[in-house]
């Protein structure tokens, strides 16, 4: 922190009153921008009466794989995943270590009124709460498949869905007035490197929020803490962590994050404003699924979540006999866009080796593609192989193929993808 | 998308637009008052921000041969000693990632990958790669370099790739100016850098 400082120093040259900057915390020269709340981190509970743990005898955790930290989807319950078992891709950067009573919001760029937000101001603004779901858009792509995903946490363990909290961005911008002749922002996080994402104006004027909750309580660091932009249905790398400042532009900034796979930015052709990638449509069976192994023969219920980052899940059917019946699951409420959707399906084992699969259809129509659909949606040759799919780099933004799970006469599970 | 009864409520009071809604309308006064107004120091402090434009860019120079020095001090630890090595030797294990994944994890050679246009090369602009190296180079001392050092990278990069002179000055006026490979695909088009057909499922 104290090299950065000195580096930006440097940087700025003389003049740029900077004394006092931090990552993540405006503090005006003259004083301005006084601490909030009395809470201190000495307060902290020591107890885990005050602040609770699970039982003891229960051990899901989030697991690593080359990119971060996955979702033990398999041991989910519903569609909230806890906040301590959110995915996390944060490209390497360690969460900031954030004081949120020095934080602040900056607002600026072509707007009338450029404004500073301290968290208790932001909260003071009229709030929102939307169950929605975050996926990384490398989720079920090139990782998973070079390294023989077994599991449904390795293969799908990077899509969460919470409770989130915040403030509209369309409030804030209102009261900043955005300038005639701006069509995009670019929103600015406070860790190492300063992840800047461009977003077009009408995404963040619809439904965009500036979250500082939850699950019911604030943001985890490696989620934001103490507020992260969310951008409902687009690929998970957008939703800028640990905001610290959003600059309003009449043209993207072209950063690098703006250009990358997955997560680059469209641009329509007249330059005014454009859009960023959404989510298609996905699902998998939870339970049973790789790794498990069902005890005998007779009832179980089939589990699993379904989502779209096009809007709300209409309908999921599973097939038992390998993709040859198709019949709809039930739909747990609630069942909200671009949300996780929880779905069940009755099913009797009769003890002989089965493939079981789901497949969803989002409100608009779109059907999730089996791997067959996809492979010849992408040139590759019916039957293809995991090297195959591995080799071409559209894999690498992620598959949203139809996951078959086998369970073999022994009652085992094992991923039948390939 | 959708109003809030809260916000429908205020419409009445403070007769605004349900600003959920995505009217892009002219600016209208603040309805809440809350937040301050920043001094002008602190802004620029923080704003980091260079667009396509070069807008932004702050004074200071470097030439590839300057940068060349820099690069071989501070970036080939990582990157090798031409850029296309790297980053996965020894050095950029310890610093990329910082945590949260297992070694292994490899981000894009700065030689851009299999087709060349890949990492700081996906870009139109060379602003892109100016101000990337500023935010986030070198991992662990990240904005420790000058406006010059940063230039003149930038300038050793570009040379190296051939969109300039080794002599070439690069600065606020020249480096917007800098031919990238890639500048016909984008802004406007971005199914250049893009796999072929994943525009369409995305």
């Amino acid at each position: 922190m104290h090299s950065k400082q000195l580096g930006r120093r440097r940087f700025l040259k003389e003049g740029a009153a900077i004394a006092g900057l931090t990552a993540g915390a405006i503090r005006s020269a003259s004083g301005q921008g006084q601490t909030l709340g009395s809470a201190t981190a000495e307060a902290r509970p020591q107890d885990s009466r005050a602040y609770g743990e699970r039982s003891r005898f229960l051990n899901s955790v989030r697991t690593l794989d080359r990119t971060g930290q996955v979702t033990p989807l398999q041991d989910l319950m519903g569609i909230i995943t806890p906040s301590a078992l959110h995915f996390v891709q944060s490209r390497g950067y360690d969460p900031p270590d954030i004081d949120p009573r020095q934080h602040r919001l900056l607002i600026h760029g072509m707007v009338d009124r450029p404004l500073v937000f301290t968290l208790e101001e932001l909260k003071r603004f009229p709030s929102v709460s939307r169950i929605l779901f975050l996926e990384c858009p490398g989720n079920t792509g090139k990782t998973a498949l070079e390294d023989g995903a077994a599991t449904v946490q390795q293969t799908h363990g990077k899509t969460s869905c919470s409770e989130w909290t915040g403030v509209p961005v369309s409030l804030l911008l209102q009261e900043a007035g955005v300038q005639a002749g701006a069509y995009w922002l670019v929103a600015e996080g406070a860790e190492k490197g300063n992840r800047a994402q461009s977003v077009p104006l009408e995404k963040a004027m619809d439904d965009a929020l500036v979250a500082y909750g939850q699950n019911g309580e604030p943001l985890r660091p490696e989620q934001g803490f103490p507020i992260r932009l969310l951008l409902p249905g687009c690929t998970g790398g957008v939703n800028t962590k640990w905001l610290r400042r959003i600059k309003v532009l009449e043209q993207p900034e072209l950063g690098i994050w703006d250009l990358q796979q997955g997560n680059a930015i469209r641009v329509s052709p007249d330059g005014k404003g454009g859009r960023l990638p959404t989510m298609p449509p996905k699902s998998v069976i939870t339970f049973p699924s790789g790794g498990q192994r069902l005890p005998g023969r007779g009832f179980y219920e089939i589990t699993g979540l379904a989502w779209s980052g096009r809007g709300t899940i209409r309908r999921v059917e599973v097939s038992t006999d390998g993709g040859q019946i198709w019949k709809d699951a039930q739909l747990q409420d609630p069942v909200l866009p671009m949300a996780h959707t929880r779905f069940r399906f009755p099913w009797n084992w009769n003890g002989e080796e089965a493939v079981i699969q789901s497949r969803c259809t989002d409100e608009q129509g779109e059907v999730q593609p089996t791997l067959a659909e996809l492979s010849q949606r992408r040139g590759i040759r019916p039957g293809s192989l995991q090297s195959d799919w591995v080799a071409d780099s559209y894999a690498r933004l992620g598959l949203n193929a139809v996951q078959p799970w086998k369970v073999t006469r022994e009652g085992s599970v094992s991923n039948a993808m390939f | 998308m959708r109003c809030s009864k809260l916000l429908v409520a205020m419409m009445g009071v403070f007769s605004v637009p349900c600003s959920l809604f995505p009217i892009l309308s002219p600016a209208q006064g603040p309805v809440f008052h809350l937040g301050r107004t920043p001094t002008e120091a602190e802004s620029k402090a923080l704003d980091l921000s260079i667009e396509p434009s070069g807008r932004g860019l702050p004074p200071g120079s470097g030439t590839a041969q300057e940068g060349a020095k820099i690069y071989a001090q501070k970036c080939a630890q990582c990157h090798g000693p031409t850029g296309a090595e790297g980053p996965s030797l020894p050095g950029a294990v310890k610093l990329w990632p910082y945590s949260s994944a297992r070694d292994g994890y490899v981000p894009p050679s700065l030689a851009g990958g299999k087709n060349g246009l890949e990492g700081i090369w996906a870009s139109p602009v060379a602003t892109t790669i100016w101000s990337y190296i500023r935010r986030a180079m070198p991992p662990g001392a990240e904005g420790s370099l000058s406006a010059d050092e940063v230039y003149a990278v930038t300038a050793w990069l570009l040379y190296r790739r051939g969109v300039i002179q080794e002599n070439d000055i690069l600065d606020a006026k020249t480096l917007p100016k800098a031919p990238m490979p890639n500048r016909a695909c984008v802004p406007w088009n971005f199914s250049c850098t893009e796999p072929a057909g994943a525009t369409s499922d995305r």
